[in-house]
Order: structure tokens, then sequence, then C-alpha cells
């Protein structure tokens, strides 16, 4: 009976499958399908040679593969580096925009969202010239404020912190709206009655507008997280991963596996891996910033 | 007047300075992005670098543009942007106006499985995508380009946020007046999704222009390459010309920056629209 009530509701929404049938025969072809068949790829050795199931061989090989612990080291490095630092920025920036008039406000914002509308290929290509040893902008800065010209990206210890540095300075433009939204959803009575009782503006901004935030600032640290672990096109641009390996990461080695040396099950393997350290990641972030706040 | 209603206060001189160094900071490597490319390529190696070129030339676009394939990449990236945002638009749209007014089984299943797989990073379906676009043929053709580009979760899920704002009284009378599904559709709701429409060709068209990954993957022969891959095969030219390198750069970038200053309201309205929470 039940079934047949379903049945029943099916044929008459069945205007609703109809729209988004289109949209999910492509999703079904290009997302789902992919997915599964990732997973079933990890399992198996597959090339032009023929195919054979493996079993957890593609697994232990990217487990007991050196280079992929050097690069997971550094893709938390770098996730590490850049998440908080670019939150920051961004948090920074709202806040400091928010008491000004709209027009001024909506010039901060541009501006800062102007690096979003270029490529990432443009940003990696500047950013070389701008690292480049001997004729680059910052080594020109550097020497001109009585330092030594460093070797930015061809130096184990400099690479990685030039990466972050270049994305930090480069991002937040998206994030700032957001938070920006959020601060005007903020009822005004709050800020007004903390006025009365004497709050300083460092207090409120601790006390009321942060705690307000969490939703927001959840939702870009797990974003954040996401797009960290999946950092290539600088890489592959601006350093190919190296010098002896220091900007090595998952994603590059993902690429490298598949497409340089068409080891698909391996490369597969590693994709599930940064898939289910994704996942845990989002879910721990979910949980640590998603509690209630006591006032 | 800086400040809504407010005499400006110090504290108010100080926020302003801070802001225009950090906006600085974000802008200046476009700014030497463009001053590089119009330099005099002898001058680019000489210090202390120009802030202003002091004997501009568009020498080095003369160099780009005469280079091979420069044009034949333009169109491909035209060709790719163009047909992806109208393909996004068409699907989306009519997904979006089913997840948001529609209420049929299974409904926010499907919709919460759109909005999970954005989570799931895009390097996971790259091995699968290319070798079903090798087996159809599709390597080095618009179509491989082109096609997995369209199945986008992001584009529903912003139309299914606009959407749901569109009062459903509207839905309701047509119904009653005896307006058929379809026609309810075209022209009812579409007509009134029109801000979102912009709002998510804007963010496809741009998104599908600077896309580097995809590809990089699914082209090998020259001719069939993106203006950003396009660029990176003359970054891997040696001695590395800077100047050749930024005019480039500036020729793709300068369309986007022309699009986004004519619809920055939307962009921004974008951001908000197409974030999960807020």
């Amino acid at each position: 009976m039940k079934l047949q009530g379903l049945a029943k509701e099916v044929v008459k929404q069945r205007w609703g499958y109809y729209f988004i049938l289109p949209s999910f025969v492509l999703y079904a072809i290009f997302f789902l399908f992919p997915v599964l068949w990732s997973m079933v790829l990890s399992f198996l050795d597959y090339g032009w040679w023929g195919t054979t199931f493996v079993g957890l061989d593609n697994y232990r090989s990217v487990f007991s593969d050196r280079i992929f612990w050097i690069g997971l080291r550094n893709t938390v490095y770098y996730t590490l580096g850049v998440v908080p630092l670019w939150l920051a920025k961004a948090v920074i920036i709202a806040a400091l925009i928010f008491p000004f008039r709209k027009g001024i406000q909506t010039f901060f914002k541009a501006a800062f969202y102007l690096p979003h509308v270029t490529s990432s290929v443009i940003i990696s290509m500047i950013w070389l010239w701008i690292y480049n040893p001997p004729f680059g902008l910052l080594n020109y800065l550097m020497k001109s404020i009585g330092f030594e010209p460093v070797t930015w990206l061809g130096n184990t210890k400099t690479a990685m912190p030039a990466m972050i540095f270049m994305t930090v300075v480069m991002g937040g433009g998206s994030s700032i709206v957001l938070i920006s939204a959020a601060m005007n959803g903020i009822p005004p009575y709050l800020y007004e009655a903390a006025e009365i009782d004497g709050a300083t503006s460092m207090r409120m901004f601790w006390k009321i507008t942060i705690p307000l935030l969490r939703p927001t600032l959840l939702y870009l640290t797990v974003m954040g997280t996401i797009n960290s672990f999946q950092v290539f096109t600088n890489i592959y641009l601006m350093t190919q991963g190296g010098p002896q390996f220091a900007t090595t990461t998952i994603v590059y080695q993902i690429y490298e596996l598949a497409f340089s040396r068409f080891q698909f099950g391996k490369a597969s393997a590693m994709a599930m891996v940064l898939f289910a350290i994704t996942f845990v990641f989002a879910i721990i972030q979910f949980k640590w910033l998603g509690q209630e706040v006591e006032y | 007047m800086l400040v809504d209603g407010k005499r400006t206060e110090f504290k108010h001189i100080i926020s302003l300075i801070l802001l225009v160094v950090l906006a600085a900071a974000a802008v200046i490597p476009l700014y030497w992005m463009v001053v590089t490319a119009f330099q005099q390529p002898t001058l680019t190696v000489t210090f202390p670098p120009e802030w202003f070129p002091s004997n501009p030339t568009l020498f080095n676009f003369q160099r780009f543009l005469q280079r091979p394939y420069v044009w034949r990449w333009t169109l491909n990236s035209v060709i790719v942007a163009a047909t992806v945002t109208v393909a996004q638009l068409l699907v989306c749209v009519m997904a979006g106006y089913s997840f948001a007014k529609k209420e049929f089984p299974g409904r926010d299943l499907f919709f919460w499985m759109y909005v999970g797989s954005m989570m799931v990073p895009s390097q996971v379906t790259l091995v699968p995508l290319y070798i079903t676009m090798s087996k159809l043929g599709f390597i080095n053709t618009y179509y491989g380009l082109i096609l997995p580009a369209v199945a986008g979760p992001f584009g529903v899920f912003l139309m299914k946020q606009f959407m749901s704002s569109l009062p459903t009284e509207l839905i309701e009378a047509a119904k009653i007046d005896g307006c058929s599904e379809w026609n309810t559709f075209t022209k009812i709701i579409l007509p009134l999704s029109k801000p979102g429409l912009a709002v998510l060709g804007i963010f496809t068209f741009v998104g599908q222009w600077n896309e580097f990954i995809w590809p990089l993957i699914i082209t090998n022969s020259a001719a069939m390459r993106t203006l950003p891959i396009g660029l990176t095969l003359l970054q891997e030219e040696v001695p590395m010309q800077y100047g050749l390198l930024m005019a480039g750069a500036t020729f793709a970038a300068v369309p986007m920056l022309i699009i986004f200053f004519s619809f920055q309201r939307y962009f921004l309205k974008g951001v908000t629209v197409g974030a999960l929470k807020g």
C-alpha cells in the first residue's frame, strides 16, 4: 500500500524529475560514475597492456612510497600555513571596512576580489617573475632595505613559505564579501548595549562579532582546507614539486603518477587517500567549530 | 564623509591606511604584470625597476600575437567558455527550479548528493574521466573540453538558492489558470530568474576561461590548447622572456577584468548566494 502511494506521488510529481533529468544525466556520467570508477581503479593494475585485479597493492605502494609521505607533510604544511593566515586576513579586513560607508566598502571588496578573476596560471607567472632571484621585484625590495637577495623558490627552506605567502597575499577576496555580509546580519543593539556597559571595541569584537560569525568562519575553514589540500597549479608552474621535493604535494603527485607515468591504479589509490583525508578533516572541523557557544 | 552619520575619527584614518596597504599588496602584482608587458624588453632586467614605464612600447604584445597558435588558443578559450556557460545555464536553471519549487519523492536526497559532491576533491574524477574521454575518442576535441565542465553541481546549487526566493504563489496561480508545466517554466520562471542566470553565467564564463587542469590533461596538440595552457608553453621556453610572458598574461587577463568591472555587483552577490551558509 505504501509503495503504491509512493508510485502515485512519483507519477503526480513527474515534472520535478523531468526538470532535473538533463542535469542529472550529465552529473551521473561525468561525476557519479567517475567517482565510483575511481574507487574500482584503485584496486586494479590498469593500462594499455591489460587490466588485472591487484587487491590492496596500489594502496601498499602508496603508503610505502617515501615521496608520498613527503607530499602529505607538504600538503598539511601548506594548508596549516594558508588557512589560518588567509582567514585572519579576511576577518581583519572585513572588520576594518565595516564602519565605512557603502561606497568605500564596495571599493575595497572589489580591490581584494580582483585577483580572483585572474587565472591561477597568470598569478603563478606573475609571482615567478616577482620571485626571480636576480631581477625580481621582491629581491629588489630586499636589497633596498639592506638584506641579501634570496633564491625564494630554489631553496628548500623558503620554497613552501613563498607559496604560502603568495596565496595569502592574493587570496581572501570572496571570504571578505561573505564575512561582511554576515557582519551586517548582526543586530546593532548588541553593540549598543555593550557600548553602554562600557565595553571597548576590541572586547566587542572578541565577545560579539567573532562568536556570531562562527557559522561563516566554520564554512570558510572547511572550504579553505578542502581547496588548500588540492593545491596544484602554482606548484606545477612554479616549482614542479622541487627543490628536492620541498613543495611536492599530494595532488601534484596524483598528476605525475597518472599523466606522466600512466600509473592509473596507483594514482586512483592516492586520490582515494586524499578524498578520505579531506573527509576526515571536514568532519573534525564541523565537530570542533560547530559546537554551540555559551555566553 | 567616510562613515555614515558619524564624524570621521582618528581610528578610521588608521583603518583606511591599513586597508590601502593590504589592498595594494593584492593589486600590485597585477599592476606589475601590466608594467612589465609595456616595458622595453631591455629595461625589464635593470635596476631600479620603473614603476611607470618611461618609454612604453607595444613590442611585447606584437611579438606575443605573432606567435603561432595564439589566436587559435584565444578562439578555443572563447568557444569553450561560451558553450559551457550556455549549456550550464540551460541545465542548471531547470534543475534549480525543480529543487526549489517541486516536491517530488527523493528531492532532498538528490539535492544533498549534489551539495556533498562539491566537497569531493576534483582529482578523484580526473583519471576515470580521462580514460572515458580517450575511449570515446574525445582527446583533443571540443567535446572533451566542454562536456565534463557542464556537469558541475555548483551551478545547480546556486540556481536553487536563487529560485527559492521566488514567490510560490505565482506558480500556483499559473496552475489554476491552466498553464502547462512547461509554459509555467518558460513564461513565468525564466523571466524572473534573469538575475540568477546573470550571476551564474558570469561565474561560469570566468571560471572556464581561467580553467587549467582539465584542458591541460584533455588536450595535447598545440592547436587544441586553451589560452592558459598556451601561456604555460611560452613559459617553458629558454631563456624565459618576462616581457613576452607578461604581455600574454595581460592579454588573457584583460577580458576578465573588463567583465569584472562591468558586472561587479553580480560577482559580490554571487559569492553570498553561492555559499552554503550565510
